[in-house]
Protein backbone atom coordinates (compact mmCIF):
# COMPACT_ATOMS: atom_id res chain seq x y z
CA UNK A 1 0.00 0.00 0.00
CA UNK A 2 1.22 3.41 -0.92
CA UNK A 3 0.49 6.03 2.02
CA UNK A 4 1.36 9.88 1.90
CA UNK A 5 0.62 11.56 4.54
CA UNK A 6 0.37 15.75 4.73
CA UNK A 7 2.94 15.90 2.24
CA UNK A 8 3.83 19.57 1.69
CA UNK A 9 6.94 21.11 -0.55
CA UNK A 10 7.58 24.40 -1.60
CA UNK A 11 10.30 25.19 -4.26
CA UNK A 12 12.51 28.44 -3.96
CA UNK A 13 11.19 28.92 -0.78
CA UNK A 14 11.26 32.96 0.05
CA UNK A 15 12.10 34.18 -3.15
CA UNK A 16 9.89 35.67 -5.71
CA UNK A 17 10.33 32.09 -7.78
CA UNK A 18 8.22 30.10 -4.58
CA UNK A 19 6.00 28.02 -5.93
CA UNK A 20 4.30 25.89 -3.47
CA UNK A 21 4.07 22.57 -5.16
CA UNK A 22 2.06 20.24 -2.77
CA UNK A 23 0.03 22.05 0.12
CA UNK A 24 -0.61 18.83 2.75
CA UNK A 25 -1.70 15.89 0.42
CA UNK A 26 -3.12 12.96 1.82
CA UNK A 27 -3.56 9.93 0.26
CA UNK A 28 -4.26 5.93 0.47
CA UNK A 29 -3.57 3.74 -1.96
CA UNK A 30 -4.26 0.04 -1.57
CA UNK A 31 -2.77 -2.96 -3.16
CA UNK A 32 -3.45 -3.63 -6.87
CA UNK A 33 -4.96 0.22 -7.15
CA UNK A 34 -4.93 1.39 -10.73
CA UNK A 35 -5.16 5.23 -9.86
CA UNK A 36 -4.95 7.66 -12.48
CA UNK A 37 -3.89 11.15 -11.75
CA UNK A 38 -5.36 14.72 -13.60
CA UNK A 39 -5.42 18.22 -13.29
CA UNK A 40 -4.54 21.65 -14.77
CA UNK A 41 -1.23 22.47 -15.71
CA UNK A 42 1.30 23.25 -12.17
CA UNK A 43 -1.66 21.48 -10.38
CA UNK A 44 0.98 19.15 -8.69
CA UNK A 45 0.53 15.97 -10.45
CA UNK A 46 4.16 15.27 -11.81
CA UNK A 47 5.76 16.29 -8.28
CA UNK A 48 3.32 13.85 -6.45
CA UNK A 49 5.07 11.27 -8.81
CA UNK A 50 8.50 12.67 -8.14
CA UNK A 51 7.44 12.97 -4.20
CA UNK A 52 6.58 9.61 -4.41
CA UNK A 53 9.75 8.65 -6.41
CA UNK A 54 12.51 10.37 -4.15
CA UNK A 55 13.56 12.98 -6.74
CA UNK A 56 13.47 15.48 -3.72
CA UNK A 57 12.57 15.09 0.14
CA UNK A 58 9.33 16.48 1.88
CA UNK A 59 9.22 20.17 3.93
CA UNK A 60 6.93 18.12 5.81
CA UNK A 61 4.56 14.71 5.66
CA UNK A 62 6.16 11.07 5.02
CA UNK A 63 5.80 8.53 2.34
CA UNK A 64 5.33 4.67 3.05
CA UNK A 65 5.26 2.11 0.66
CA UNK A 66 4.72 -1.65 1.17
CA UNK A 67 4.36 -0.96 5.32
CA UNK A 68 8.06 0.62 5.26
CA UNK A 69 8.89 4.74 5.53
CA UNK A 70 10.94 5.39 2.36
CA UNK A 71 10.64 9.52 3.16
CA UNK A 72 14.46 10.09 4.08
CA UNK A 73 15.09 7.07 1.30
CA UNK A 74 17.04 8.57 -1.75
CA UNK A 75 15.63 8.20 -5.74
CA UNK A 76 17.72 5.10 -6.41
CA UNK A 77 16.95 3.09 -3.34
CA UNK A 78 13.43 3.83 -3.54
CA UNK A 79 13.92 2.15 -7.17
CA UNK A 80 13.95 -1.10 -5.49
CA UNK A 81 10.34 -0.88 -4.83
CA UNK A 82 9.29 1.54 -7.61
CA UNK A 83 8.92 1.35 -11.62
CA UNK A 84 9.03 4.44 -12.68
CA UNK A 85 7.73 5.06 -17.05
CA UNK A 86 8.63 8.90 -18.04
CA UNK A 87 6.80 11.75 -19.67
CA UNK A 88 10.50 12.19 -22.48
CA UNK A 89 10.58 8.45 -24.01
CA UNK A 90 14.34 9.18 -24.04
CA UNK A 91 14.35 9.48 -20.43
CA UNK A 92 13.75 5.44 -19.27
CA UNK A 93 16.75 3.84 -21.31
CA UNK A 94 20.31 4.46 -22.50
CA UNK A 95 21.04 5.72 -26.01
CA UNK A 96 24.33 4.37 -25.98
CA UNK A 97 23.51 1.02 -24.94
CA UNK A 98 21.68 -1.72 -26.81
CA UNK A 99 18.12 -2.89 -26.24
CA UNK A 100 19.73 -6.16 -23.99
CA UNK A 101 22.39 -3.99 -21.99
CA UNK A 102 19.23 -1.75 -21.22
CA UNK A 103 17.29 -5.00 -19.95
CA UNK A 104 19.62 -6.43 -18.36
CA UNK A 105 20.39 -3.34 -16.13
CA UNK A 106 15.92 -3.69 -15.21
CA UNK A 107 16.56 -7.37 -14.38
CA UNK A 108 19.31 -7.07 -11.83
CA UNK A 109 17.12 -3.95 -10.72
CA UNK A 110 17.74 -3.36 -6.52
CA UNK A 111 20.57 -5.25 -6.45
CA UNK A 112 24.19 -3.85 -6.12
CA UNK A 113 26.01 -4.25 -9.74
CA UNK A 114 28.48 -7.05 -9.36
CA UNK A 115 31.22 -8.42 -11.27
CA UNK A 116 29.18 -11.28 -13.12
CA UNK A 117 28.74 -10.82 -17.25
CA UNK A 118 25.99 -8.28 -17.16
CA UNK A 119 24.81 -10.64 -20.35
CA UNK A 120 24.48 -14.43 -20.25
CA UNK A 121 22.52 -16.87 -22.72
CA UNK A 122 19.48 -17.07 -20.26
CA UNK A 123 19.62 -13.59 -20.04
CA UNK A 124 18.98 -13.09 -23.50
CA UNK A 125 16.82 -16.06 -24.05
CA UNK A 126 14.81 -13.99 -21.13
CA UNK A 127 14.88 -10.57 -23.10
CA UNK A 128 13.79 -12.32 -26.30
CA UNK A 129 10.69 -13.80 -25.03
CA UNK A 130 9.81 -10.32 -23.01
CA UNK A 131 10.32 -8.36 -25.97
CA UNK A 132 8.30 -10.37 -28.06
CA UNK A 133 5.65 -9.42 -25.93
CA UNK A 134 5.83 -6.15 -26.86
CA UNK A 135 4.55 -7.07 -30.82
CA UNK A 136 7.37 -4.13 -32.21
CA UNK A 137 9.90 -7.20 -33.78
CA UNK A 138 12.66 -5.81 -31.38
CA UNK A 139 13.33 -9.51 -29.84
CA UNK A 140 15.61 -9.91 -33.32
CA UNK A 141 16.98 -6.10 -32.50
CA UNK A 142 18.56 -6.90 -28.82
CA UNK A 143 21.77 -5.96 -29.92
CA UNK A 144 20.68 -2.73 -31.77
CA UNK A 145 21.84 0.37 -30.21
CA UNK A 146 18.43 1.70 -28.24
CA UNK A 147 19.29 4.90 -29.56
CA UNK A 148 17.90 4.12 -32.65
CA UNK A 149 14.38 3.45 -32.13
CA UNK A 150 11.53 5.64 -32.29
CA UNK A 151 10.05 7.14 -29.47
CA UNK A 152 7.00 4.55 -29.00
CA UNK A 153 9.71 1.72 -28.95
CA UNK A 154 11.25 3.23 -26.63
CA UNK A 155 8.30 3.67 -24.61
CA UNK A 156 7.27 0.40 -24.10
CA UNK A 157 10.80 -0.91 -23.57
CA UNK A 158 10.80 1.57 -20.47
CA UNK A 159 7.55 -0.07 -19.41
CA UNK A 160 8.89 -3.60 -19.89
CA UNK A 161 11.58 -2.59 -17.61
CA UNK A 162 9.95 -0.59 -14.74
CA UNK A 163 7.82 -3.99 -14.66
CA UNK A 164 10.54 -6.26 -15.61
CA UNK A 165 10.65 -6.92 -11.87
CA UNK A 166 7.33 -6.64 -10.35
CA UNK A 167 7.46 -3.68 -8.16
CA UNK A 168 5.58 -2.13 -5.18
CA UNK A 169 4.34 0.54 -7.28
CA UNK A 170 4.38 1.72 -10.79
CA UNK A 171 4.35 5.49 -11.90
CA UNK A 172 3.42 6.44 -14.98
CA UNK A 173 4.03 10.59 -15.31
CA UNK A 174 2.44 11.11 -19.07
CA UNK A 175 4.29 8.43 -20.50
CA UNK A 176 2.28 8.80 -23.86
CA UNK A 177 2.04 12.69 -23.83
CA UNK A 178 5.10 13.04 -26.15
CA UNK A 179 3.98 9.87 -28.61
CA UNK A 180 2.12 10.23 -31.82
CA UNK A 181 -1.41 8.89 -31.38
CA UNK A 182 -0.84 5.06 -32.93
CA UNK A 183 1.99 4.78 -30.04
CA UNK A 184 0.42 6.53 -27.59
CA UNK A 185 -2.16 3.79 -28.08
CA UNK A 186 -0.20 0.64 -28.08
CA UNK A 187 1.36 1.88 -25.43
CA UNK A 188 -1.76 2.73 -23.25
CA UNK A 189 -2.98 -0.65 -24.25
CA UNK A 190 0.10 -2.37 -23.05
CA UNK A 191 0.08 -0.72 -20.16
CA UNK A 192 -3.34 -1.90 -19.02
CA UNK A 193 -2.21 -5.32 -19.99
CA UNK A 194 0.76 -5.18 -18.00
CA UNK A 195 -0.66 -3.79 -14.88
CA UNK A 196 -3.76 -5.57 -14.88
CA UNK A 197 -1.57 -9.37 -15.71
CA UNK A 198 0.59 -8.46 -12.63
CA UNK A 199 -2.28 -6.46 -10.61
CA UNK A 200 0.37 -3.75 -10.21
CA UNK A 201 -0.39 -0.97 -7.63
CA UNK A 202 -0.13 2.08 -10.22
CA UNK A 203 -0.50 5.88 -10.14
CA UNK A 204 -0.41 7.41 -13.73
CA UNK A 205 -0.96 10.94 -14.54
CA UNK A 206 -2.06 11.83 -17.58
CA UNK A 207 -3.72 14.84 -20.05
CA UNK A 208 -5.95 12.84 -21.78
CA UNK A 209 -9.43 12.59 -20.36
CA UNK A 210 -10.07 9.64 -22.14
CA UNK A 211 -7.79 8.11 -20.61
CA UNK A 212 -8.70 9.07 -17.37
CA UNK A 213 -12.32 8.31 -17.59
CA UNK A 214 -11.55 4.80 -18.94
CA UNK A 215 -8.20 3.45 -17.23
CA UNK A 216 -7.58 2.44 -13.95
CA UNK A 217 -10.25 2.01 -11.15
CA UNK A 218 -9.62 5.66 -9.40
CA UNK A 219 -9.63 8.92 -10.15
CA UNK A 220 -7.37 11.54 -8.40
CA UNK A 221 -7.72 15.19 -9.61
CA UNK A 222 -5.39 17.89 -8.43
CA UNK A 223 -5.29 21.24 -8.48
CA UNK A 224 -3.08 24.17 -7.03
CA UNK A 225 -1.27 21.47 -5.35
CA UNK A 226 -4.09 19.90 -4.07
CA UNK A 227 -6.17 16.77 -4.56
CA UNK A 228 -9.65 18.50 -4.88
CA UNK A 229 -11.56 14.82 -5.67
CA UNK A 230 -11.10 11.54 -5.43
CA UNK A 231 -13.42 8.91 -7.14
CA UNK A 232 -13.18 5.39 -7.11
CA UNK A 233 -15.54 2.27 -7.45
CA UNK A 234 -19.03 3.32 -8.86
CA UNK A 235 -18.54 6.49 -9.04
CA UNK A 236 -15.22 6.09 -11.11
CA UNK A 237 -16.64 3.73 -13.52
CA UNK A 238 -19.80 5.95 -13.80
CA UNK A 239 -17.35 9.03 -15.36
CA UNK A 240 -17.49 10.23 -18.67
CA UNK A 241 -14.72 12.23 -20.31
CA UNK A 242 -17.51 15.02 -20.41
CA UNK A 243 -17.81 14.85 -16.56
CA UNK A 244 -14.39 15.49 -16.19
CA UNK A 245 -14.25 18.22 -18.53
CA UNK A 246 -17.12 20.22 -17.29
CA UNK A 247 -15.60 19.88 -13.65
CA UNK A 248 -12.55 21.49 -15.06
CA UNK A 249 -14.64 23.84 -16.50
CA UNK A 250 -16.03 24.59 -12.77
CA UNK A 251 -12.38 25.05 -11.57
CA UNK A 252 -11.44 27.60 -14.38
CA UNK A 253 -14.55 29.39 -13.23
CA UNK A 254 -13.90 29.16 -9.38
CA UNK A 255 -10.03 30.19 -10.59
CA UNK A 256 -11.02 33.35 -11.95
CA UNK A 257 -12.94 34.63 -8.87
CA UNK A 258 -10.43 33.87 -6.51
CA UNK A 259 -9.77 35.34 -3.56
CA UNK A 260 -8.34 38.60 -5.12
CA UNK A 261 -10.88 38.92 -7.63
CA UNK A 262 -13.43 38.68 -5.18
CA UNK A 263 -12.53 40.94 -3.36
CA UNK A 264 -12.00 43.70 -5.79
CA UNK A 265 -15.38 42.86 -7.24
CA UNK A 266 -16.75 43.32 -3.64
CA UNK A 267 -15.11 46.88 -3.56
CA UNK A 268 -16.69 47.22 -6.86
CA UNK A 269 -19.90 46.28 -6.60
CA UNK A 270 -21.10 46.36 -3.32
CA UNK B 1 64.28 2.62 -36.31
CA UNK B 2 65.18 2.99 -33.15
CA UNK B 3 63.24 6.05 -32.87
CA UNK B 4 59.81 4.30 -34.45
CA UNK B 5 60.01 1.72 -31.77
CA UNK B 6 60.93 4.01 -28.90
CA UNK B 7 57.75 6.27 -30.39
CA UNK B 8 55.43 2.51 -30.53
CA UNK B 9 56.31 1.78 -27.20
CA UNK B 10 56.12 5.33 -25.46
CA UNK B 11 52.30 5.28 -27.45
CA UNK B 12 51.72 1.91 -26.35
CA UNK B 13 52.23 3.06 -22.54
CA UNK B 14 50.50 6.37 -22.99
CA UNK B 15 47.52 4.34 -24.59
CA UNK B 16 46.58 3.44 -20.66
CA UNK B 17 46.45 7.49 -19.96
CA UNK B 18 43.99 8.03 -23.25
CA UNK B 19 42.21 5.45 -22.33
CA UNK B 20 41.52 6.63 -18.53
CA UNK B 21 40.83 10.01 -20.11
CA UNK B 22 38.68 8.42 -22.32
CA UNK B 23 36.95 6.68 -19.00
CA UNK B 24 36.59 10.37 -17.50
CA UNK B 25 35.59 12.02 -20.38
CA UNK B 26 33.59 10.09 -22.61
CA UNK B 27 31.60 7.14 -20.75
CA UNK B 28 31.32 9.22 -17.80
CA UNK B 29 30.78 12.78 -19.52
CA UNK B 30 33.37 14.10 -16.48
CA UNK B 31 36.38 16.54 -17.75
CA UNK B 32 38.34 15.25 -14.71
CA UNK B 33 41.78 17.36 -14.76
CA UNK B 34 43.25 14.80 -12.03
CA UNK B 35 45.14 13.50 -14.86
CA UNK B 36 47.88 15.61 -14.60
CA UNK B 37 48.41 14.72 -10.89
CA UNK B 38 47.67 11.35 -11.15
CA UNK B 39 50.14 10.28 -14.08
CA UNK B 40 52.84 11.73 -11.84
CA UNK B 41 51.51 10.37 -9.18
CA UNK B 42 51.76 6.44 -10.70
CA UNK B 43 55.58 7.56 -11.42
CA UNK B 44 56.51 8.78 -7.86
CA UNK B 45 55.13 5.98 -6.26
CA UNK B 46 56.57 3.63 -8.62
CA UNK B 47 60.29 5.57 -8.41
CA UNK B 48 60.12 5.37 -4.63
CA UNK B 49 59.40 2.28 -4.13
CA UNK B 50 61.53 0.77 -6.94
CA UNK B 51 64.72 2.63 -5.39
CA UNK B 52 63.60 0.92 -1.90
CA UNK B 53 64.13 -2.28 -3.79
CA UNK B 54 60.96 -3.37 -4.46
CA UNK B 55 60.00 -5.74 -7.17
CA UNK B 56 58.69 -4.18 -10.31
CA UNK B 57 55.64 -5.56 -10.46
CA UNK B 58 54.40 -5.02 -7.11
CA UNK B 59 55.96 -1.38 -7.19
CA UNK B 60 53.44 -0.76 -10.70
CA UNK B 61 50.47 -2.35 -8.59
CA UNK B 62 50.99 0.12 -6.13
CA UNK B 63 51.67 3.14 -8.21
CA UNK B 64 48.14 2.25 -9.86
CA UNK B 65 46.34 2.09 -6.80
CA UNK B 66 47.75 5.36 -5.72
CA UNK B 67 46.34 6.44 -8.80
CA UNK B 68 42.55 4.68 -7.82
CA UNK B 69 43.05 7.02 -4.32
CA UNK B 70 43.72 10.12 -6.63
CA UNK B 71 40.33 9.43 -8.82
CA UNK B 72 38.26 8.14 -5.45
CA UNK B 73 39.11 11.56 -3.70
CA UNK B 74 37.78 13.75 -7.12
CA UNK B 75 35.01 11.56 -7.38
CA UNK B 76 33.56 12.03 -3.46
CA UNK B 77 34.30 15.60 -3.98
CA UNK B 78 32.48 15.76 -6.56
CA UNK B 79 29.28 13.26 -5.38
CA UNK B 80 29.82 13.36 -1.84
CA UNK B 81 30.91 17.20 -1.45
CA UNK B 82 28.57 18.47 -4.73
CA UNK B 83 31.88 20.42 -5.89
CA UNK B 84 31.85 21.02 -9.84
CA UNK B 85 33.00 18.18 -11.62
CA UNK B 86 36.55 20.46 -13.42
CA UNK B 87 37.24 21.92 -9.73
CA UNK B 88 36.99 19.00 -8.18
CA UNK B 89 39.91 17.86 -10.72
CA UNK B 90 41.60 20.66 -10.10
CA UNK B 91 41.52 20.36 -6.39
CA UNK B 92 43.16 17.05 -6.34
CA UNK B 93 45.38 17.98 -8.93
CA UNK B 94 46.72 20.60 -7.18
CA UNK B 95 47.07 18.92 -3.69
CA UNK B 96 48.84 16.10 -5.87
CA UNK B 97 51.48 18.37 -6.75
CA UNK B 98 52.51 18.66 -2.95
CA UNK B 99 51.68 14.91 -2.12
CA UNK B 100 54.13 13.95 -5.44
CA UNK B 101 57.16 15.88 -4.12
CA UNK B 102 56.23 14.68 -0.67
CA UNK B 103 56.43 11.00 -1.99
CA UNK B 104 59.17 11.37 -4.02
CA UNK B 105 61.19 13.98 -1.41
CA UNK B 106 62.94 15.88 -4.08
CA UNK B 107 61.59 16.87 -7.67
CA UNK B 108 63.50 14.45 -9.68
CA UNK B 109 64.17 10.42 -9.02
CA UNK B 110 66.65 8.26 -11.71
CA UNK B 111 66.25 4.83 -11.73
CA UNK B 112 69.46 3.84 -13.74
CA UNK B 113 70.76 1.81 -11.60
CA UNK B 114 67.60 0.42 -10.27
CA UNK B 115 65.61 -2.80 -11.58
CA UNK B 116 62.47 -2.13 -13.01
CA UNK B 117 59.95 -3.53 -15.48
CA UNK B 118 62.20 -2.15 -18.31
CA UNK B 119 65.35 -3.63 -17.26
CA UNK B 120 63.23 -7.37 -16.52
CA UNK B 121 62.43 -6.97 -19.81
CA UNK B 122 65.52 -6.41 -21.13
CA UNK B 123 66.93 -9.22 -19.42
CA UNK B 124 64.07 -11.18 -20.53
CA UNK B 125 64.01 -10.29 -24.07
CA UNK B 126 68.15 -11.06 -24.01
CA UNK B 127 67.24 -15.12 -23.59
CA UNK B 128 65.64 -14.87 -27.03
CA UNK B 129 67.43 -11.98 -28.99
CA UNK B 130 70.91 -12.09 -27.48
CA UNK B 131 73.00 -9.82 -25.87
CA UNK B 132 74.54 -7.86 -29.32
CA UNK B 133 74.02 -4.58 -29.90
CA UNK B 134 71.77 -5.17 -33.00
CA UNK B 135 69.65 -7.63 -34.57
CA UNK B 136 68.14 -7.64 -37.87
CA UNK B 137 64.43 -7.79 -37.76
CA UNK B 138 62.69 -7.29 -41.60
CA UNK B 139 66.09 -5.95 -42.86
CA UNK B 140 66.47 -3.27 -40.35
CA UNK B 141 68.51 -3.03 -37.70
CA UNK B 142 67.22 -2.77 -33.95
CA UNK B 143 68.54 -2.90 -30.63
CA UNK B 144 67.61 -5.81 -28.92
CA UNK B 145 66.60 -3.77 -25.78
CA UNK B 146 64.30 -1.57 -27.68
CA UNK B 147 62.63 -4.61 -29.30
CA UNK B 148 62.29 -6.53 -26.02
CA UNK B 149 60.65 -3.66 -24.08
CA UNK B 150 58.61 -2.52 -27.14
CA UNK B 151 57.51 -6.13 -27.11
CA UNK B 152 56.57 -6.50 -23.13
CA UNK B 153 54.72 -3.28 -23.33
CA UNK B 154 52.73 -4.48 -25.98
CA UNK B 155 51.77 -7.51 -23.82
CA UNK B 156 51.13 -5.63 -20.71
CA UNK B 157 49.16 -3.00 -22.36
CA UNK B 158 47.16 -5.19 -24.58
CA UNK B 159 46.04 -7.75 -21.55
CA UNK B 160 44.96 -4.29 -19.57
CA UNK B 161 43.11 -3.02 -22.28
CA UNK B 162 41.33 -6.40 -22.49
CA UNK B 163 40.66 -6.89 -18.97
CA UNK B 164 38.84 -3.47 -18.78
CA UNK B 165 37.25 -4.31 -22.37
CA UNK B 166 35.81 -7.48 -20.15
CA UNK B 167 34.89 -5.10 -16.86
CA UNK B 168 32.72 -2.89 -18.99
CA UNK B 169 30.93 -6.00 -19.83
CA UNK B 170 30.31 -6.99 -16.65
CA UNK B 171 27.07 -5.72 -14.51
CA UNK B 172 29.26 -3.14 -12.42
CA UNK B 173 30.90 -1.98 -15.98
CA UNK B 174 27.68 -1.73 -17.56
CA UNK B 175 26.12 0.58 -14.79
CA UNK B 176 29.25 2.86 -15.41
CA UNK B 177 28.22 2.78 -18.95
CA UNK B 178 24.98 3.69 -18.53
CA UNK B 179 25.58 5.97 -15.62
CA UNK B 180 27.56 8.65 -18.52
CA UNK B 181 24.99 7.58 -20.64
CA UNK B 182 21.61 8.19 -19.12
CA UNK B 183 21.72 9.12 -14.94
CA UNK B 184 18.26 9.12 -14.41
CA UNK B 185 17.69 5.65 -16.16
CA UNK B 186 20.22 4.42 -13.80
CA UNK B 187 18.80 5.77 -10.57
CA UNK B 188 15.28 4.74 -12.24
CA UNK B 189 16.83 1.13 -12.11
CA UNK B 190 18.00 1.25 -8.36
CA UNK B 191 21.66 2.05 -8.69
CA UNK B 192 23.32 4.63 -7.25
CA UNK B 193 24.89 7.28 -10.00
CA UNK B 194 27.44 8.86 -7.20
CA UNK B 195 28.98 5.76 -6.49
CA UNK B 196 29.45 4.64 -9.85
CA UNK B 197 30.84 8.05 -10.97
CA UNK B 198 33.29 7.91 -8.34
CA UNK B 199 34.70 4.44 -8.95
CA UNK B 200 34.65 5.24 -12.45
CA UNK B 201 37.18 7.84 -11.66
CA UNK B 202 38.94 5.62 -9.59
CA UNK B 203 39.33 3.15 -12.78
CA UNK B 204 40.06 6.37 -14.94
CA UNK B 205 43.46 7.66 -12.60
CA UNK B 206 44.15 4.25 -11.48
CA UNK B 207 44.54 3.61 -15.14
CA UNK B 208 46.50 6.81 -15.78
CA UNK B 209 48.62 6.63 -12.77
CA UNK B 210 49.56 3.13 -14.42
CA UNK B 211 50.56 5.01 -17.65
CA UNK B 212 52.95 7.60 -15.21
CA UNK B 213 54.40 4.25 -13.73
CA UNK B 214 55.33 2.47 -16.91
CA UNK B 215 56.53 5.97 -18.51
CA UNK B 216 58.55 6.51 -15.55
CA UNK B 217 60.30 2.73 -16.20
CA UNK B 218 60.97 3.02 -19.52
CA UNK B 219 62.04 6.26 -19.25
CA UNK B 220 64.50 5.97 -16.04
CA UNK B 221 63.50 8.80 -14.39
CA UNK B 222 60.72 10.20 -12.62
CA UNK B 223 59.94 13.94 -12.27
CA UNK B 224 57.40 16.01 -10.15
CA UNK B 225 56.65 17.92 -13.56
CA UNK B 226 56.18 14.91 -15.81
CA UNK B 227 52.33 14.93 -15.69
CA UNK B 228 51.92 18.69 -17.05
CA UNK B 229 50.02 18.43 -20.63
CA UNK B 230 49.54 14.82 -20.36
CA UNK B 231 45.54 15.65 -19.85
CA UNK B 232 45.49 17.28 -23.23
CA UNK B 233 47.94 14.27 -24.57
CA UNK B 234 45.82 11.78 -23.64
CA UNK B 235 42.80 13.79 -25.19
CA UNK B 236 44.22 14.38 -28.55
CA UNK B 237 44.64 10.50 -28.85
CA UNK B 238 41.14 10.12 -27.88
CA UNK B 239 40.06 12.47 -30.86
CA UNK B 240 41.96 10.58 -33.10
CA UNK B 241 41.02 7.57 -31.66
CA UNK B 242 37.26 8.39 -31.96
CA UNK B 243 37.67 9.99 -35.17
CA UNK B 244 39.12 6.64 -36.45
CA UNK B 245 36.39 4.01 -35.26
CA UNK B 246 33.11 6.50 -35.01
CA UNK B 247 29.98 4.71 -33.94
CA UNK B 248 31.88 1.12 -33.00
CA UNK B 249 30.95 -0.90 -30.45
CA UNK B 250 32.89 -0.93 -26.97
CA UNK B 251 35.67 -2.95 -28.12
CA UNK B 252 36.38 -0.71 -31.37
CA UNK B 253 35.79 2.14 -28.80
CA UNK B 254 38.42 0.92 -26.42
CA UNK B 255 41.17 0.22 -29.58
CA UNK B 256 40.46 3.36 -30.77
CA UNK B 257 41.98 4.74 -27.81
CA UNK B 258 45.22 2.75 -28.46
CA UNK B 259 45.55 3.56 -32.15
CA UNK B 260 44.99 7.15 -31.39
CA UNK B 261 47.73 7.22 -28.71
CA UNK B 262 50.16 5.60 -31.30
CA UNK B 263 49.41 7.36 -34.07
CA UNK B 264 49.73 10.62 -32.23
CA UNK B 265 52.74 9.52 -30.15
CA UNK B 266 54.28 9.04 -34.10
CA UNK B 267 53.01 12.11 -35.06
CA UNK B 268 55.25 14.23 -32.57
CA UNK B 269 58.11 12.00 -33.22
CA UNK B 270 57.71 12.34 -37.04
CA UNK B 271 57.45 16.24 -36.38
CA UNK B 272 60.29 16.20 -33.92
CA UNK B 273 63.11 14.59 -36.13
CA UNK B 274 61.69 17.02 -38.92
CA UNK B 275 63.23 19.76 -36.46
CA UNK B 276 60.11 20.61 -34.04
CA UNK B 277 61.40 22.65 -31.44
CA UNK B 278 61.01 20.32 -28.22
CA UNK B 279 59.36 23.83 -26.33
CA UNK B 280 56.67 24.11 -28.77
CA UNK B 281 55.42 20.51 -28.48
CA UNK B 282 52.94 21.15 -26.00
CA UNK B 283 51.90 24.38 -28.06
CA UNK B 284 50.99 21.82 -30.86
CA UNK B 285 49.26 19.45 -29.34
CA UNK B 286 46.94 21.66 -27.75
CA UNK B 287 47.11 22.89 -31.59
CA UNK B 288 46.12 19.92 -32.91
CA UNK B 289 43.60 18.24 -30.24
CA UNK B 290 41.63 22.20 -31.64
CA UNK B 291 42.19 21.49 -34.95
CA UNK B 292 40.39 17.98 -33.96
CA UNK B 293 37.55 19.75 -31.99
CA UNK B 294 36.58 22.45 -34.52
CA UNK B 295 37.31 21.35 -37.60
CA UNK B 296 35.12 18.85 -38.38
CA UNK B 297 31.99 20.71 -37.26
CA UNK B 298 34.00 23.53 -39.57
CA UNK B 299 33.99 21.18 -42.88
CA UNK B 300 30.41 20.08 -42.05
CA UNK B 301 28.90 23.46 -41.93
CA UNK B 302 30.83 24.39 -44.90
CA UNK B 303 29.96 21.27 -46.73
CA UNK B 304 26.49 21.50 -45.97
CA UNK B 305 26.19 25.45 -46.67
CA UNK B 306 27.49 24.04 -50.48
CA UNK B 307 24.67 21.89 -51.07
CA UNK B 308 22.36 24.32 -49.92
CA UNK B 309 24.27 26.50 -52.74
CA UNK B 310 23.95 23.84 -55.40
CA UNK B 311 20.46 23.64 -54.45
CA UNK B 312 19.39 26.74 -54.33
Amino acid sequence: MLEIRDYRKTFHPGTPNEVRALRGVSLHIHDGTFAVVIGTNGSGKSTLLNAVAGAFLPDEGSVALAGRDISAWPEHRRARLIGRVFQNPFSGTAPGMTIAENLAMAARRGRFPGMGWALCRSLLDECRDRVRVLGMGLEDRLHTNIGGLSGGQRQALTLLMATWQRPSLLLLDEHTAALDPRSAERIITLTSEIVAASRLTTLMVTHSMHQAANLGDRLLMMHRGEVVRDLEGEAKKRLRPDDLLAHFDQVRRREMLDESAAEMLRQRYI
Amino acid sequence: MSLLLGSLTIGLILALLALGVYIAFRIFDFPDMTADGSITLGGAVAAVLLVDGVSPAIATLAAALAGVMAGLVTGLLHTRCRIHPILSGILTMTALYSVNLRVMGKSNISLLSVNTLASSAERFGATFFGTGKSILLWGWEVAPRDLSILLAASLLVLMIMLLVYLFFRTDLGTAMRATGDNPQMVRAQGTETGLMITLGLALANGLIALSGALLTQYQGFADVQMGIGMLVWGLASVIIGESLVRGGGLGLTVCGALIGSLLFRLLVAIALRFGLNPNDLKLITALCVFAALVLPAWLGSLAARRKGGSHA
